[in-house]
């Protein structure tokens, strides 16, 4: 299967001097998966979504989306959907307006689609996009990045403003389109409950650094939480890392990575969910060696 | 890209056209009016003893409010088309975040950029044009009696005609002026104020520093004759002050003194 994105060591700084949004960032996801890229805000997760669709350029590094230079050509344009962070839309245009836009802006527009999913949101074609609530700016926002018939969709946290219901309405409508398209999608949230049922990828970007990516249910597989007696860093296997560890005096919880199955008798191995695997990452200290993750990191 | 250029912009040019056809359409009803007075009067006048020497400057004052009226429209609407066209222009876009929406529809930025700046910066140029060639137009037989008029006239190269007149205040269009400081302040409101200082500055710059240098002056020494006497007046410091007509009325005077015979300037000549 081809990628859908390929990424080698890209970075991206913004002016000069100044610090790294996002650094030595490598990535190879298949098409056809619905991508979670998880974070705590401000750890470079917009910065990625942008250099994607080519609203930055690298600073270091390269990457392609769809096989070609982000943004490079119209053709290219059409190849990638962007709904950007607060959903963009001009308040002065009607939602009528809005579909006219795409229609005029893009030659692979199925206006048929648009129209039907306006139809079903209810929305009013003439009501101005500035009077529309923020979860029907949104659903409009989706509207004209799915009916523009992309091959791979970039959302950016693009229910962080909607109440639970409008989050899951948004999601739904997503996964229909998703289930009825050969969609690609890539979206982006601090809270990985928001897609935990959605998708089937996940990226966790923390500190401008991809720390995992990979397959869910892979990444299920590979993760542990074992407990037991105070370890002893020596003890953990060769393959296995920890990923975070919580120490009381008689106890240790870790969160390990293992490609191999655990063995060894003094630990209690137990699976982990993926909100718990995500949350492991992301507390993680601020490491200024990322190369020696096998020792041990002790937090508290 | 047009359409939606055009969607967006077009309150905007329909209020400002809107504006100007109501100008020109006064100065379309006014103007055959105007001109024919002044052809009148001046067919009368030519014909009695001392000439139109009282008629023209008596005709542009009685005229002078409308002229200055309409003078100054066309002064200031370059100034308007690049405050709230020019500047607003990307920056509105840029603050409400829209460029994130248009830049990924499947055109480029490039064509994106080309076609608002050459569709508006067009309108604006039209817009100057048609505003000055009206007011031009109209005010024709005024400014020939504003030149004529010695002392409180405006020559048609002076400041004020000269920027307001035919196609230089197509070329004074601070629309790009707007659109340049908007894009390095990357605020509206803040844009609007730089564009409208810089504007003022470079219109008063332009007649003070720059166009004095553009050609070398003509310089002429007349002689102080009963022709080109103009006024005389009485000072009570037992001076006599004496006024005279510039040889071409049209001209701008950028300056001028008083010489004596020998050719140095003085500032008194004893009375003969």
């Amino acid at each position: 299967m081809t990628a859908v994105i390929q990424a080698q060591g890209l970075g991206k700084r913004y002016g000069h001097g100044r610090r790294w949004a996002l650094t030595d960032c490598t990535l190879d996801i298949p098409a056809g998966r619905v991508v979670g890229l998880v974070g705590p805000n401000g750890a470079g997760k917009t910065t990625l979504l942008n250099l994607a669709t080519g609203m930055l350029a690298p600073t270091s590094g390269t990457i392609r989306v769809c096989g070609g230079r982000p943004a490079a050509n119209p053709a290219q344009l059409a190849k990638v959907g962007y709904v950007a962070q607060d959903s963009p839309t001009y308040a002065g245009l009607s939602v009528a307006d809005h579909l006219r836009l795409g229609a005029r802006l893009n030659p692979g527009w199925d206006a048929a689609l648009a129209r039907a999913r306006i139809g079903r949101l209810g929305l009013d074609p003439a009501r101005k996009a500035g009077r529309l609530s923020g979860g029907q700016r949104a659903q409009l926002a989706l509207t004209l990045g799915i009916a523009k018939r992309p091959q791979l969709l970039v959302l950016d946290e693009p229910v962080a403003a909607l109440d639970p219901l409008a989050r899951r309405e948004f999601l739904q409508g997503l996964m229909e389109a998703v289930a009825e398209q050969a969609l690609s999608v890539v979206l982006s949230s601090h809270l990985i409950s928001d897609l935990e049922w959605a998708c089937d990828y996940l990226i966790v970007l923390v500190d401008s650094r991809v720390q995992v990516a990979g397959e869910v249910e892979e990444l299920l597989a590979s993760h542990h939480r074992v407990s037991g007696p105070p370890p002893d860093p020596a003890r953990l296997p060769a393959g296995h890392r920890a990923i975070a560890a919580r120490h009381s005096d008689h106890q240790s919880t870790l969160i390990v990575r293992a490609d191999a199955p655990i063995h060894d008798p003094a630990w209690t191995v137990g699976r982990l969910g993926l909100e718990d695997l995500v949350l492991a990452y992301m507390h993680q200290p601020a490491s200024t060696d990322h190369n020696d993750r096998s020792t041990l990191e002790v937090q508290r | 890209m047009t359409w939606l250029t055009w969607r967006q912009f077009r309150a905007a040019a329909a209020m400002l056209f809107a504006a100007l056809a109501a100008l020109a359409a006064t100065l379309a009803l006014t103007g055959p009016d105007l001109a024919d007075d002044y052809a009148t009067g001046i067919t009368a006048c030519t014909t009695q003893p001392g000439g139109c020497s009282d008629f023209v400057p008596q005709f542009f004052q009685d005229h002078r409010g409308p002229f200055l009226g309409v003078t100054a429209v066309v002064l200031v609407l370059p100034a308007l088309n690049g405050l709230f066209w020019g500047a607003p222009l990307l920056t509105r876009g840029l603050e409400a975040g829209t460029h994130r929406l248009v830049w990924n529809q499947s055109i480029t930025r490039t064509r994106w950029l080309a076609v608002k700046l050459a569709l508006t910066g067009l309108a604006a140029m039209t817009a100057a044009g048609l505003g000055s060639l009206a007011v031009s137009w109209w005010a024709s037989p005024l400014d020939t009696a504003a030149a004529k008029a010695a002392g409180d006239g405006f020559p048609r190269m002076g400041p004020l005609l000269f920027d307001t007149r035919g196609i230089v205040p197509i070329a004074y269009v601070a629309f790009a002026l707007g659109v340049t400081v908007g894009m390095l302040v990357r605020r509206t409101l803040a844009a609007m104020g730089i564009t409208l200082a810089v504007f003022v500055a470079v219109q008063v710059a332009m007649p003070l520093l720059v166009r004095p240098h553009l050609a070398p002056p003509t310089r002429s020494t007349i002689q102080i004759t009963a022709a080109n006497l103009g006024a005389l007046m009485a000072r009570r410091n037992g001076l006599l002050q004496v006024a005279v007509k510039a040889p071409d009325t049209g001209a701008w005077v950028l300056s001028n003194h008083t010489v004596d015979a020998s050719g140095h300037a003085v500032d008194t000549i004893p009375c003969p």
